[in-house]
């Protein structure tokens, strides 16, 4: 079993090792054959035994969409709430139990346009809470309308013309909502998913995964670039903290830092070696992560890193609030409801 | 000089200046002093909604009416019996609630000709004759505040702000009232600053010794305390009795209060007083807007918290659809809407009743919840624990519906005891509670109690237990998704049945006929028990006999409702809405109800209460 990862100090571990199979349900999985969301759920169902925590002390919580019908399919408690609405519940109830292990399964609608504000405010609390966002930049449930992540120029169903609206970035969102931590990774790529999961649970607070998820009805082959073997090489940025930003199948390509301080990509061939940029997601000043969550190309996907891109401390909104009722209780003592009531000015009528 | 001492049974009176005159801390003051000398009252505070809108406007107005007497006090007055104007333009609005013949109280320092001016008077009203039917006292009280604190170290502004203490001082004397409460209460408010400290109490000193002095006033007043049941009593607001309604239900359940809000008027004071009693494990959560508000009290429901929100009608709007959500949950949840005039932003500091049908359907699909009202300050402490019981007992998003005049309104509250309130039993889930065909022993989150139909409640960490919930209709009993036909129509009827046999809980309906001769009812919910309670009193007085009853649950209704109506000849329903109870009570009994309605942001005055329930008891 793992060691004790950060976040989940407070929550019970497990008296036995578990599996997998632990996690499932005996509900019928309604997602469409060939979709994203089923790599998704085995790799974290796959991944939770390593949490190393009592199952009954985990909770899931979703809002609406394809994706949200996540917790159905975990074998812990779960909530699948309204569109929109996850973080928001998901907050009422890490703030009430430290003891409990809690994940909002979201949508790129979900997470974006419905729930934006939501979702912002949830980062900069730093609850501790992790987020999935399963990104397939489509409305899927609805039957395939553009989503808030959608390519400017999308032909969909409402969008018959292309669509007109200029997309999110969901990291440069989150990391512009003051976000402690902020990953991305790709459904078809269980062991890169699991290893971002892992960082997550070891995170103190609120943590943003965005989840590359394949769409194969609405939006098929929305990530393709990032996963066909013979492009993905060329295509993505490996982030590893402490390791120079090298990448392409032939190790020939590098993220070098501008005169203006903001990142860019450049051939090694170009540039001194020193020049290259070793990735620090603990960097606590968040420009680094947001240039590099701004490198990739919205429609070619050219230059797209995935991997921590920002992981820095931030007291949690939930130790906060606990401490504040500690210190009330260790300097008043617990209320009494008599004095409370009683006040200060009352008079006796005899 | 010795003055005339003359005793009253009760006297309305009323402070009126501008926002930053400080009239409500004056009022208050006032009340605090009045109620610890055993006189029952009730207050109105009357406030605009600009924080201080320019001085000397009539939107900057401010006031504050306190009645109280020796017996009984339902109403804060239809018309002061005095009335302090800090300056014309509190002159001019408040004036029309000032009684004939009452006394006026004028601070003739700022009756200057800008003054005037600015608020329409083209001749000065003290000295044109149009107050010839008040019985006037002119009062420098600005400048003789000043004077009185000369002999400290502050500009003549700073000194000037003093002048409300002085009026307090006065009015103080007036009606023999001691200074150490104010006094007490200014230790405590300028502690830290001694030289403002100092000249408050001058200024209240002095004040004072003016009435004691001046050949303005030659009488002084007594009002004896009301006979009330023998007990500990002190002072209360309505939202402060619900916010410690709240923290009661929370000890008496067990439960941990979680408050999930975003402030808005007139509702802000129940998440300022909240947010001060962390030691009674209290967490307010101020959210990002309302439906965050409510979904963070939904997810401490889910947790096992006592989950609540509070708001006003606009926040309502935006609860609506986490309110179905716990609907389908079914999951406890209580939604505190303190009302005010709508729709939309409407009179955000003036009262009303007409989110009553928002409560009572504002959802999609059939998505029933209780709603309970209290119908005075101190009532909101009672109706507050109601509410939990019903929502823990029930598994059920419950509404209270408070409003602007009851949350800032005050009255004496007999105190009780911490043993004396009812305790509440969540009945958490513990284990299986089904066993399959197979023998296997299962828990199922939507098995129902048999007796109250409320499902289950099983808060994470409990072993076995594990289950998913969610807004999707669910099977009976198992709680999987379920598209049945028949299923969605046997759950819709089940959850409707919940909470319609809450009833079973519910007081019977009480009705106030003490002749036993009434032939008409007048029917009231919410806040306005006072004025009907008031005019059905003076009626009776006249020989005209009324029954009045006030219905405390408005979802489900006490069982009796329909009988009680159906045995009177008259039923009159006054509401602060255009008929929204009214419509209710016809649509259930078939019954040819009759609305009087104001919404004019104020509570019914008795006089157009009694005025309107005559004309229906004596026609026909
Ligand atoms: C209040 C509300 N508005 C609209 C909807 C309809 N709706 C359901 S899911 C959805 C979009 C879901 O998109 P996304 O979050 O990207 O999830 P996906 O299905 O793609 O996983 C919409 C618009 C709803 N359920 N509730
Ligand atoms: S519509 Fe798309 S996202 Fe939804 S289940 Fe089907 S493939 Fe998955
Ligand atoms: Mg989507």
């Amino acid at each position: 079993m793992a060691e004790t990862f950060a976040s989940l100090s407070l929550v019970p571990k497990a008296d036995a090792p578990q599996s997998a199979k632990d996690f499932k349900t005996d509900q019928e999985v309604r997602w469409c054959p060939g979709c994203g969301d089923y790599a998704i759920l085995a790799a974290v169902q796959g991944f939770m035994p390593e949490l190393g925590v009592k199952r009954e002390n985990i909770v899931f919580v979703s809002g609406i969409g394809c994706s949200s019908r996540f917790p159905y399919y975990m074998n812990t408690y779960g909530v699948h709430s309204i569109h929109g609405r996850a973080p928001a519940i998901a907050t009422g109830l890490a703030a009430s139990r430290p003891d409990l292990s809690v994940w909002v399964v979201t949508g790129d609608g979900d997470a974006l346009s419905i729930g934006g504000n939501h979702l912002i405010h949830a980062l900069r609390r730093n609850v501790n809470l992790k987020i999935l966002l399963f990104n397939n930049r489509i409305y899927g449930l609805t039957k395939g309308q553009f989503s808030p992540t959608s390519e400017t120029g999308k032909i969909t169903k409402s969008s018959p013309v292309g669509s007109v609206d200029h997309p999110f970035n969901p990291l440069s969102v989150a990391i512009g909502a003051e976000a402690t931590f902020v990953a991305r990774t790709i459904d078809s790529d269980r062991q890169h998913l699991q290893s971002v999961l892992r960082a997550a649970a070891e995170h103190e607070g609120t943590a943003l995964i965005e989840i590359y998820q394949n769409c194969d009805i609405f939006n098929d082959n929305a990530w393709e670039p990032l996963k066909n073997p013979d492009t993905r090489d060329d295509v993505t940025i490996r982030l590893v903290h402490g390791e120079k930003l090298i990448f392409g199948s032939q190790l020939d390509r590098c993220v070098v830092r501008k005169a203006d301080g903001t990142l860019a990509v450049a051939n090694v061939a170009d540039v001194a070696e020193s020049e290259i940029v070793v990735h620090d997601a603990h960097n606590v000043d968040p420009s680094y992560a947001f240039s590099l969550s701004r490198l990739s190309h919205p429609e070619t996907l050219q230059d797209t890193p995935i991997g921590v891109f920002r992981d820095v401390k931030r007291p949690t909104f939930e130790s906060g609030l606990r401490a504040q009722i500690e210190t009330a209780e260790a300097v008043a003592g617990a209320g009494d409801l008599n004095a409370l009531l009683q006040g200060k000015d009352t008079w006796e009528v005899r | 000089m010795s003055k005339e001492v003359v005793e009253l049974d009760h006297v309305s009176i009323r402070f009126a200046g501008d926002s930053g005159d400080g009239m409500q801390l004056t009022g208050d003051q006032f009340t605090s002093t009045t109620a610890i000398l055993g006189n029952d009252l009730t207050t109105l505070p009357d406030f605009p909604a600009e924080i201080r809108a320019p001085a000397g406007t009539l939107p900057g107005v401010s006031a504050f009416q306190l009645h109280f007497g020796n017996a009984d006090i339902l109403t804060p007055g239809d018309f002061a019996d005095v009335l302090v104007a800090m300056n014309p333009a509190a002159l001019k609005a408040n004036l029309k609630e000032l009684r004939k013949g009452g006394d006026l109280l004028v601070n003739t320092d700022e009756f200057g000709a800008r003054a005037l001016t600015k608020v329409g008077y083209e001749t000065n009203p003290l000295e044109d004759g149009s107050l010839d039917g008040y019985n006037v006292h002119p009062i420098a009280l600005t400048s003789m505040t000043v004077e009185a604190l000369k002999e400290f170290d502050m500009s003549k502004k700073e000194a000037e702000r003093a002048k409300n203490m002085f009026a307090l001082g006065m009015l103080l004397w007036m009606f023999t009232r001691p200074l150490e409460p104010t006094i007490k209460f200014l230790d405590a408010k300028f502690g830290k600053k001694p030289v403002i400290l100092a000249a408050n109490k001058k200024a209240l000193q002095a004040g004072w010794s003016f009435g004691e002095t001046t050949e303005s006033f030659a009488t002084q007043f007594v009002v004896k305390p009301a006979s009330m049941p023998t007990g500990t009593y002190r002072n209360i607001h309505g939202n402060l009795a619900t916010a410690y309604g709240l923290i009661a239900a929370s000890k008496r359940s067990g439960l941990p209060l979680f408050l999930g809000t975003y402030p808005i008027t007139p509702a802000s004071d129940i998440l300022h007083e909240l947010s001060k009693h962390k030691g009674f494990g209290v967490r307010t959560f101020q959210a990002e807007d309302e439906i965050a508000a409510i979904g963070a009290a939904l997810g401490a429901s889910y947790a096992g918290m006592l989950g609540v929100t509070t708001t006003s009608g606009p926040g309502v709007a935006l609860k609506s659809e986490t309110i179905g959500l716990a609907v389908a949950l079914e999951l406890p949840l209580i939604i505190i809407d303190v009302q005010r005039g709508g729709p939309s932003t409407g009179l955000p500091t003036k009262t009303e009743q007409a989110d009553l049908l928002q409560a009572m359907f504002g959802r999609n699909g059939e998505a029933p919840v209780p709603i309970v009202a209290p119908q005075s300050p101190a009532d909101c402490f009672n109706a507050a624990i109601e509410a939990a019981r019903i929502a823990i007992t029930y598994r059920t998003p419950v509404f209270l519906l408070s409003d602007g005049y009851v949350a800032n309104g005050a009255e004496p509250w007999l105190i009780p005891t911490e043993d004396s309130l009812p305790t509440i039993d969540p009945k958490f889930a513990t284990g299986p509670n089904h066993t399959l065909e197979d023998g296997t022993e299962v828990f199922w989150p939507f098995k129902r109690d048999p007796e109250t139909l409320a499902r289950p409640w099983a808060i994470p960490g409990v072993a076995g237990l594990e289950h998913r919930i969610g807004g999707i209709e669910k099977q009976d009993g198992t709680g999987n998704i379920s598209y049945d036909p028949a299923n969605h129509d046997f759950m819709v009827r089940t959850r409707q049945a919940k909470v319609d046999g809450i009833a079973k809980t519910i007081e019977p309906l009480l009705v106030d006929d003490p002749s036993g001769a009434a032939k008409t009812l007048v029917i009231g919910w919410g806040s306005t028990y006072g004025p009907i309670q008031d005019a059905c009193r003076n009626l009776r007085d006249e020989g005209i006999q009324v029954a009045h009853a006030q219905v405390r649950h408005l979802n489900p209704f006490p069982a009796n409702l329909g009988e009680v109506i159906k045995s009177y000849d008259k039923v009159v329903v006054p509401e602060m809405n255009l008929g929204q109870l009214n419509m209710l009570l016809r649509a259930k009994y078939l019954v040819d109800t009759i609305g009087f309605n104001q919404v004019r942001g104020l509570p019914f005055k008795t006089q157009e209460l009694m005025d309107a329930i005559k004309e229906v008891a004596s026609h026909g």
